[in-house]
């Protein structure tokens, strides 16, 4: 990292090289019609298909949040009409676990103990049954480079929003950095700790990729304002 | 013909650009489309604007059609319907036929592309002849999900010889062994059914239609068919008219394959007697200006199905910034997210208290017509359909 005084702006060694991604969706081939076949469906299916319902849930829900933020918890407060496990579920953070079985083990108790209260099994009477799906996701590399925090954010404001998915999403989950990739290159290449800080602690319950990437912008703004003044 | 530059102020902000990176991974490869039809039809519409904007993305993209006899395609038809879970005599005389026009249709067509894509079930026994290149991949437009399974059984054993099927809604999907995806069909937002009207054309379009602009419109695009059930649009009509000065349009054609539609036609008409506010319009199929003023003139949107595709007239309306109600059926419940971006209602009292609901709330009916028009922005154009082909051709270009 070098200080380019005529940019007034930090300067990374390496650049931060933005890919986005494409969701392929794909039919896992289960379903569920009541909620103990739900039940028995998340403790066998692929934890691929746990990902698909619980965080790539963003990804197809990028400018407008769904009443409930996994499809679990939609599933059952719309379709089975189930509101109370619908309140359930929908209070789940997923980004609180610290891998997939983890919280498919917290999902599988939660039903659980859900249908241990009732005589009977909430089932789908007028709507759809749940259909398990998952995701390929194919990496798009979009050419975009980024050297200082001004070009990054500038960068940041105009690309797909799947950007911000892979790079914090798929990069924190899938691909194990834990920190998600905006952070760490902040923190690494621009040594601004408390600005990847702020980014790695962002919330990403009940909100948009949109959202995200207007908070991660703000942040940048404040740093850059404060690096302006001086 | 739209070009991929005219769609970038339309799309989400990126999304232009974003497929150029995403075609990088499938640039000069060949993909052929061979369907039944080039004219009419929801799959030739969507195939001919797809076609010039893959091509713009560097993909060679082509598409040809499979000639047959009209026997062929009476054949084909009752197909359709089994298939779509009408009981139909399917006889072996009628399997061997259409086995036959695939076998003359495999001799004249050339199958030389990196993939193959067949529409539907009439071509589907051409992959008896495919050669060891190249992907082969199966897209059913048409809901499958109870085939009279005689009819199935036998195109299941074609299916199954491909490299991947597409369906347009999970509960369509069978149980295969081979990939099955999911892609949602798309609006052309550039298209004269949704482009943008200026209002001396939307108010040209509705005189012409002798649709009075003096009440609030409620509004359905259909058929004239029992699984749009027109007749339950009328009911919720009345239920809401008590306590709103409302004018009702029912807009749709005949399909001339369909026999029954003249008689549901004629209760349509019986029911609305002789109320002057309910408007019942026969539309020819190219009305697609006609439509598009009829969905910006409408105050609320419509299409109470009890039975459904997917129901794309729903993404047309949103993307008009309607609230649409629409019935629990098909795509429709995929479209339209409970409150958020509509209503998925399930009967005429449902439909009738969410008509009253939004009209009692204006602001709801703004807010809930902004979200439903990002979400089709997001999720049902032209764009997104195409980067879905893109990341298919490239998922299976990696696949042995």
């Amino acid at each position: 990292m070098w200080y380019d005084v005529t940019m007034g702006s930090r300067i990374a060694e390496h650049p931060f090289y933005f890919t986005g991604c494409w969701e392929l969706r794909e039919m896992a081939g289960r379903s569920a019609r009541d909620e103990q076949q739900l039940l028995e469906a998340i403790e066998e299916i692929p934890l691929d298909s746990l990902h698909f319902h619980t965080h790539s849930f963003f990804l197809r829900h990028l400018y407008i949040a769904g009443p409930y933020p996994n499809d679990f918890a939609t599933w059952a407060a719309i379709q089975v009409r189930d509101r109370v496990l619908g309140e359930k579920l929908g209070i789940l953070d997923p980004y609180d676990f610290e891998n997939l079985e983890a919280l498919r083990t917290e999902i599988v108790n939660i039903i659980d103990e859900h249908l241990s209260q009732l005589q009977i099994i909430p089932r789908v009477i007028y709507g759809e049954p749940f259909h398990f799906m998952q995701s390929r996701i194919i990496e798009v590399p979009t050419g975009l480079e980024a050297r200082s925090l001004t070009e990054f954010r500038n960068i940041l404001a105009t690309v797909d929003a799947s950007v911000v998915y892979y790079h914090n999403f798929e990069a924190i989950l899938r691909l194990g950095r834990r920190k998600g990739d905006f952070a760490l290159w902040i923190e690494e290449q621009l040594d601004l700790p408390e600005l990847a800080r702020k980014i790695s602690r962002l919330g990403f319950y009940m909100t948009t990729l949109e959202s995200i990437r207007h908070r991660i912008i703000k942040l940048c703004d404040e740093v850059l304002e404060k690096e302006t003044r001086g | 013909m739209n070009r991929l530059d005219d769609y970038r102020n339309v799309v989400p902000k990126g999304t232009i650009d974003f497929l150029k990176c995403l075609a990088e991974q499938v640039k000069g490869k060949k993909i052929l489309h061979i369907n039944s039809t080039k004219l009419g039809g929801g799959v030739a519409e969507m195939l001919r604007s797809q076609l010039l904007l893959l091509q713009d993305l560097g993909v060679d993209a082509q598409w040809q059609i499979i000639s047959g006899t009209e026997a062929f395609f009476n054949i084909t038809k009752s197909f359709h319907n089994a298939l779509q879970g009408q009981e139909q005599h399917i006889s072996q005389q009628m399997l061997q036929a259409y086995l036959e026009v695939n076998r003359e249709n495999a001799q004249r067509l050339s199958f030389d592309a990196d993939y193959v894509v067949i529409h539907d079930p009439q071509p589907a026994a051409l992959i008896e002849s495919r050669s060891t290149q190249g992907k082969w991949v199966w897209r059913c437009h048409i809901d499958i999900s109870r085939p009279q399974w005689k009819v199935w059984s036998f195109l299941k054993q074609f299916v199954v010889d491909y490299d991947a099927a597409i369906f347009s809604l999970p509960r369509f999907a069978q149980r295969l062994p081979i990939p099955q995806f999911l892609i949602f069909p798309s609006i052309d937002p550039l298209s004269d059914k949704n482009r943008d009207l200026s209002p001396q054309e939307q108010s040209q379009i509705l005189r012409r239609l002798n649709v009075p602009a003096d009440k609030p419109i409620l509004l359905q695009v259909s058929r004239f068919d029992r699984f749009k059930d027109p007749l339950g649009v009328i009911q919720a009509y009345r239920l809401v008219k008590k306590h709103h000065d409302v004018q009702l349009v029912l807009a749709g054609g005949g399909a001339t394959d369909d026999p029954e539609g003249e008689t549901v036609l004629s209760e349509v008409r019986e029911a609305a007697r002789d109320d002057p506010d309910i408007h019942i319009l026969l539309l020819p199929p190219d009305a697609n200006l006609e439509i598009n003023a009829l969905q910006r003139a409408a105050t609320i949107v419509l299409q109470k199905s009890l039975r459904e595709g997917f129901g794309l007239t729903v993404a047309e309306a949103m993307w008009k910034g309607k609230p649409v109600i629409g019935g629990s059926a098909g795509g429709i419940t995929v479209q339209l997210v409970y409150g958020v971006t509509g209503f998925a209602v399930n009967s005429v009292e449902g439909a009738a208290f969410r008509i009253h609901y939004l009209l009692d709330n204006p602001e709801m009916m703004t807010k809930i017509g902004e979200d439903a028009k990002e979400y089709v922005r997001q999720n049902f154009l032209i764009t997104r359909h195409l980067g879905d082909w893109l990341a298919l051709m490239s998922y299976l270009g990696r696949t042995n």
